[in-house]
């Protein structure tokens, strides 16, 4: 099976995140960016299908900060190829735009599964792989858990809220949103991805269409308000126990 | 089946019944010491694996005296030491596989004691290092490396607040991208730039240096782990990268000798980064302050029974044992009581080699937490204050004096924050 | 073209969830803005009965087909398409959830109609759609503007109280045709799975109530677990009650256990050593009981209660319980 993970960087939130002077973006200056989680377990998924059915594994990113580091310790973990889209997409493009550039990118190659995140820190308009799925016009599914192949197809396990899992079989090819893998994603060794920096290639490839309809604007950002430290609920244990049931229910915990 | 290298030709062996050899009747039937045994016939598969590694040679250099076992703080808690292993290890377990091998802290008592020199030092970090390509590594670990690649700090801490803890220091913390040259560069490494308890101490020892009127500058978020521990619990790359990058840092300004908080960096920094090229005289803060002692004017009387806990890098590892306790000893009203295991036989806290990574991993192979352990033993000496100059150990055992119900009656201080108190009114 | 304002609503095992009557409720105060009604959209096989629990619209259009009876990526995404293709809605609200991801995206796609997700808040602000979404991590909201006369929100479950969508009645049934081929699907609905017994999985839960060693003995355990229940949430623990063995280690939070991110997490007795808190600081929620005003934890709660935990968790319980 061919696999493609379409991998994307997000600010890193272990940063203090800045909002820019007019207050529609980040202060992306001061932003560093680290690999989107889930797309960690999508690519995870994909070595393990790959391990156990053969095939190969084709990680493709945006240029960006630290770019090919991630494409080296993808490839470290074990993928076949590497590729890079040189268009100039800077973090905090909309999906849209992403989806289709990596669309345009991907009807040019061979696959039968293609692997995302479910989902990244920065998805303002939408989730990637469902978009992705959709210019594509290939099936998807996401929040997916599971991916098992059955006779041509394969077999995948969604999500829901409780722990309800319904199970879906597939056509190929398809466009899967991995929630989690079924293992904690590898550890790239540091000596092999160095190794890597030094051995392997990163192909290049221009994306010809990032027009996409996105239809709505960034006309404010801002912090949650929260005070430095705790509000402190005071009263006698019914009082306190009044007001956390009071703040449940305006945080939509409790009904 | 692996070849029985150590067999001898029976043919070769001359038999005597009765022999008095410089005045001593050896005589007897030609005894067993030179017949085939047992022992020869094992597979030596599982034990070749690690002999054939670059590192891993001096565990086949074990003849089962049992030195090291009693002396193996891990064993005092669980079962281990490396007469064990090479025992296992013969009987055909794969310790690339085993967990025996994430157990060992490197504490290097061992290989104090031991005849035939092997050494767990080296043992370890190179089975461990085919083990983690191999991708054996326990989760906890994993994380920790993850972090130092990613943030250059095994804790995950944003890099970019390296040097934040200086903002409330009291007292001014030079950055060396300012300053540019300074006879001391002060490498403050991860736990005293981040850890809460760890930030406590360095500001004490900031304050220190600034009242001596050291002319000294830190990297602030230039600088990155030294790795030791992550190369001890097989990381060698992620050192490597590391030491590169502090060693390309550190060209760029003038000082004359290192000072480090952590023993590990002291290790790292002293014996390791010379192979990649950086020569530096480094010296812990302890052996650095101790000959200024007279220059400090302490004017609180402390009125404590301390004790104090050998870091493992410290002592045994890098050889010392008097500038702590000659800086205890100074304090006034500091009474000084010694543990049982001291000096070059300290216990560990169980934080070296990976150790710190490892808490739940241990959990499953030992009865108790080494530090633990070590928390009871300063108990039982009576000590009031437990005095540690290591940023592993703070955290770890002010946790045991919890999970051991010894609050209220052990206080866990790092040394310079004794020296601090003693400071108190200038 | 309409005014309208549509809520997809969504349903699992027969029943409908919650947070369709949260969009419900939203739906009502924004169409009274737009000037149009509140349409909901049922699609699903033989549930009209359905309809008569989504009273807070004003109309429910319903599409009936055998390829709806469970909910599948593929066909309802094509269903919701071709309903939003003939009804041109000003606004339609669907839920950020499993079902909805799959649809919200898809539908923006197929009719090319704007859209923003992860919203807490939507309002119609001089004539424009305006949403506010939680990204990164929740640590920054984002306010878009949807241009267009129709577009599509998805709204986190949690954003709106229940209470005002949560209406019986019996809003006007209308059936809708399903497009042709609907059960020409590239992905086909196999079975359900319900989640097995074994120990809960605490990195999955949305509410966490975690225990220290603040509650003294195992014998405290119970009172502790009972408020968990009647939060509808799990117990969790620092490491010293697993250590003791009152809890398995899979409860255990922290840098050596497991890392989480609940949208409550009720700290019972715990100092929040830098250890425990590595491991909950993102918690989207949090609330600590510590009679130790000092305690660090309090520096990354969200409120803190000072009080005995002993006095307070009862109370909590009992009033939860109603
Ligand atoms: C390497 C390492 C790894 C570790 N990993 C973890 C980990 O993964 N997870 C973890 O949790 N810990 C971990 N620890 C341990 C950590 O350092 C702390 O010791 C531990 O978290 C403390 O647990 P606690 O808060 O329950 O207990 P304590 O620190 O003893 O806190 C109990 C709290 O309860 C309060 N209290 C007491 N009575 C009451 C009452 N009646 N009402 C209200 N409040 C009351 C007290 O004021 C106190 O603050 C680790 C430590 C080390 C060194
Ligand atoms: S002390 Fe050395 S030779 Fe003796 S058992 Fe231990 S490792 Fe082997
Ligand atoms: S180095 Fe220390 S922990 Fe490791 S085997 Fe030797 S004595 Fe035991």
């Amino acid at each position: 099976m061919n696999i493609i993970v379409p991998v994307k960087q997000v600010p890193d939130l272990v940063e203090e995140l800045e909002i820019n002077d007019d207050g529609t973006d980040l202060d992306r200056d001061y932003l560093s960016y680290k690999l989107n989680e889930f797309d960690e377990h999508a690519l995870e998924e994909a070595l393990l299908l790959k391990e156990e059915h053969g095939g190969t594994v084709t990680v493709i990113a945006f240029e960006g900060d630290d770019t090919d580091k991630v494409l080296y310790t993808a490839i470290a973990k074990g993928a076949d190829r590497a590729v890079k889209i040189t268009n100039d997409l800077p973090p905090g493009t909309p999906n849209h735009v992403l989806a289709k550039a990596l669309a345009s990118v991907l009807s040019g190659m061979e696959y039968d599964l293609i692997l995302t995140g479910v989902q990244a820190a920065d998805d303002r308009d939408g989730q990637l792989g469902v978009l992705l799925a959709n210019y594509l016009d290939v099936p998807h599914v996401s929040v997916v858990s599971g991916v098992a192949p059955s006779n041509g197809a394969v077999t995948v396990q969604k999500e829901y809220a409780g722990g309800v899992m319904a199970e879906f079989e597939v056509d190929l090819p398809a466009v899967f949103g991995v929630q989690a893998a079924r293992q904690t994603p590898r550890y790239a060794p540091v000596s092999r991805v160095r190794q890597v920096m030094r051995q392997a290639e990163i192909e290049e490839v221009e994306a010809n269409d990032t027009e996409a309809n996105i239809g709505s604007s960034i006309r404010r950002m801002f912090k949650p308000e929260k005070g430095a430290g705790a509000e402190m609920l005071e009263g006698s244990p019914e009082e306190i126990a009044e007001k956390i049931i009071k703040i449940l229910q305006e945080k939509g915990i409790k009904k | 089946m692996a070849s029985n290298k150590h067999s001898i030709d029976p043919d070769q062996i001359i038999e005597k019944e009765h022999v008095v050899q410089e005045g001593m009747d050896i005589s007897g039937h030609w005894n067993r010491m030179f017949e085939q045994r047992v022992i020869w016939d094992y597979n030596t598969e599982m034990l070749d694996k690690v002999t054939a590694l670059e590192g891993g040679e001096s565990l086949g250099y074990c003849y089962q005296c049992g030195q090291c076992v009693p002396v193996c703080p891990v064993n005092l808690v669980g079962d281990y030491g490396p007469r064990k292993i090479f025992r296992r290890v013969q009987w055909g377990e794969d310790l690339f596989q085993s967990p025996l091998l994430w157990q060992c802290t490197t504490c290097m008592n061992c290989l104090r004691v031991c005849p035939k020199e092997v050494d767990m030092i080296q043992i370890m970090p190179a089975v461990r290092q085919e083990a983690v390509l191999e991708g054996y590594v326990p989760e906890e670990l994993q994380q920790a490396f993850e972090n130092t690649f990613d943030y250059g700090n095994p804790l995950g801490e944003s890099p970019k607040k390296r040097a934040a803890w200086t903002k409330d220091a009291g007292v001014p913390v030079p950055i060396m991208k300012e300053k540019k040259q300074a006879e001391v560069l002060w490498f403050v490494e991860c736990y005293p730039s981040y850890h809460p308890r760890g930030i406590d101490a360095s500001k004490a020892l900031a304050r220190v240096l600034n009242e001596l009127g050291v002319d000294f500058g830190i990297l602030g978020v230039e600088e990155k782990c030294t790795c030791d521990s992550q190369r001890l619990a097989g990381e060698i790359g992620l050192f490597e990268e590391f030491a590169e990058q502090n060693i390309k840092t550190m060209k760029r300004y003038k000082f004359k000798k290192i000072l480090v908080t952590d023993p590990h960096a002291l290790n790292a920094l002293r014996k390791e980064y010379p192979k990649y090229g950086g020569k530096y005289d480094v010296v812990h803060y302890t052996t650095f302050l101790a000959p200024m002692l007279e220059k400090l004017n302490f004017t609180k009387k402390l009125d404590y029974k301390v004790t104090f806990h050998d870091p493992c890098y410290l002592g045994r590892h890098n050889g010392e044992f008097e500038a702590p306790r000659q800086i205890l000893q100074a304090l006034p009203g500091v009474e000084l009581i010694e543990m049982f295991r001291c000096r070059e036989n300290s216990y560990c806290c169980g934080g070296g080699g990976g150790g710190m990574w490892l808490d739940g991993f241990m959990a499953d192979h030992v009865s108790e937490r080494l530090s633990e352990r070590r928390v009871r033993e300063a108990v039982e000496v009576g000590a009031e204050v437990l005095a540690v100059c290591c940023p592993y150990e703070v955290s770890r055992f002010e946790d045991a004096v919890k999970s051991t119900g010894n609050e209220g009656k052990l206080v866990v201080r790092d040394i310079i924050e004794l020296v601090v108190e003693a400071m108190a009114a200038n | 073209m309409s005014q309208d304002v549509f809520v997809v609503a969504e349903h699992l095992q027969g029943k409908i969830d919650d947070v369709t009557y949260e969009l419900l409720g939203k739906a009502r105060e924004l169409a009274g803005q737009s000037g149009g009604h509140v349409v909901a959209v049922l699609m699903g096989s033989g549930i009209q009965n359905q309809a008569g629990s989504l009273g807070a619209a004003d109309k429910v259009l319903y599409m009936d087909n055998a390829a709806l009876e469970h909910f599948n990526p593929e066909s309802y995404a094509r269903a919701l398409s071709h309903i939003l293709e003939q009804n041109q809605p000003r606004l339609t609200l669907i839920p950020n959830t499993s079902m909805g991801m799959d649809l919200a995206a898809a539908v923006s796609v197929k009719n090319n109609l704007p859209l923003v997700a992860y919203a807490t808040d939507v309002q119609i602000d001089n004539g424009q759609v305006v949403a506010t979404s939680q990204l990164y991590g929740g640590k920054i909201n984002v306010e878009s503007v949807l241009e267009g006369d129709s577009s599509v929100v998805s709204v986190l479950a949690g954003s709106f109280a229940v209470d005002a969508g949560k209406q019986d009645g019996s809003p006007e049934v209308e059936t809708v045709a399903a497009p042709d081929g609907l059960d020409q699907t590239r992905v086909r609905f196999k079975n359900l799975i319900q989640p097995e017994g074994g120990d809960v999985d605490i990195t999955q839960q949305d509410i966490l109530v975690s225990v220290g060693r603040g509650i003294q003995s195992e014998d405290n355990l119970p009172m502790v677990e009972e408020l968990a229940e009647a939060l509808g949430g799990a117990l969790a623990s620092s490491r010293p009650i697993v250590d003791n063995k009152w809890l398995p280690k899979t409860r255990q939070v922290g840098k050596s256990g497991l890392k989480v991110k609940p949208k409550l997490y009720f700290a019972v007795g715990i100092s929040g050593a830098p250890e425990h808190i590595e491991g909950m600081k993102d918690a989207e929620l949090i609330i600590a009981i510590n009679t130790d005003p000092e305690a660090p934890i309090f520096e990354v709660a969200h409120f803190g209660v000072t009080e005995d935990l002993f006095d307070v968790v009862p109370a909590l319980t009992e009033k939860l319980k109603g």
